[in-house]
């Protein structure tokens, strides 16, 4: 019963990463993290992913004050956070974020206000679900290494 | 999930990561560990240069592009500028033609595109000869 109970969250974890996938929310880089998870740092994963989220939080939040001035005229400066999103979310493998800081890159470069406001959108919108699926996902890990522990106690 | 990785041409071998951005300074700091490679962080050139500065050294530097205060490009300059003979690969996300070229030109002895893997890293140390292929 209780093996059972580990087998269909391992199922339902599946299921997510393969719909992830396939929405194109993830690429091929979030197996590379996984890979990298070992004995010697369990945790690898949800921690950087954790640290992706509390830097682009910072990020957004500063490009949104940026934008929201009046006077804002800074594009280069919009253009330096959006790099630093683009990396990070290449490097999770967070691939509709990354491509979307691309387009809203492009219209920095081409000192688009509004271009810019329409992008902030779309990259909030992008970054909320990609961090609300995470923590799906993060919450089914957690629920089946508990049930793992159930099933072997010690 | 940690597999078996082939042999490190030599052992103990030691690393610096230049880069501002605290995701990519983890996992190019975990590549390096899961490879077998010491190594240390830095968040940017100028702290690159500062660490050479008071005697470190390493064999390797994996240098990031765009970094503020002193970016790759300048930092690999001032490295060679002061001797330093490791081997530099620069790393960056986004780099055209010319700006790849302007980064060799710097100083640099390999070049890769993020996000880095396992298999790009071991094709770094390869190139530089610090890793020998499994037989």
């Amino acid at each position: 019963m209780l093996g059972l109970g580990v087998d269909r969250l391992q199922a339902d974890i599946n299921r997510l990463l393969a719909s992830l996938f396939h929405q194109g929310v993830l690429d091929e880089q979030f197996l590379q993290l996984q890979q990298l998870q070992d004995d010697t740092s369990p945790n690898f994963v949800y921690d950087v992913i954790n640290i992706y989220f509390d830097e682009s939080e910072k990020l957004l939040r500063n490009l949104r004050l940026l934008l929201m001035d009046r006077e804002f005229s800074d594009f280069k400066k919009i253009g330096l956070h959006l790099n630093q999103l683009v990396g990070s979310s290449s490097s999770i493998g967070a691939r509709r974020v990354r491509n979307v800081c691309v387009a809203f890159r492009s219209a920095s470069e081409l000192n688009n206000r509004l271009g810019c406001l329409r992008g902030l959108e779309v990259v909030e919108h992008e970054y909320h679900y990609l961090k609300n699926m995470m923590h799906e996902l993060f919450q089914l890990e957690q629920q089946r290494l508990l049930a793992a522990g159930v099933r072997y106690p010690m | 999930m940690a597999e078996k990785l082939p042999k490190l041409a030599k052992a103990n071998l030691t690393a610096l990561v230049v880069d501002d951005n605290s995701v990519n300074q983890s996992i190019h700091h975990k590549l390096l560990d899961r490879l077998g490679i010491q190594n240390d962080i830095v968040c940017n050139g100028k702290e690159a240069v500062d660490a050479h500065s008071s005697g470190r050294n390493y064999d390797l530097i994996l240098m990031d592009m765009d970094m503020p205060i002193m970016n790759g490009i300048q930092a690999t300059k001032r490295l060679r500028e002061m001797g330093i003979s490791c081997k530099i690969a620069g790393v960056t996300t986004r780099a055209d033609e010319e700006e790849k070229k302007e980064f060799m030109d710097a100083g640099l002895n390999d070049f890769q595109e993020k996000p880095l893997t396992i298999s790009k890293l071991i094709s770094i140390l390869q190139n530089l000869e610090l890793y020998i292929v499994k037989t």
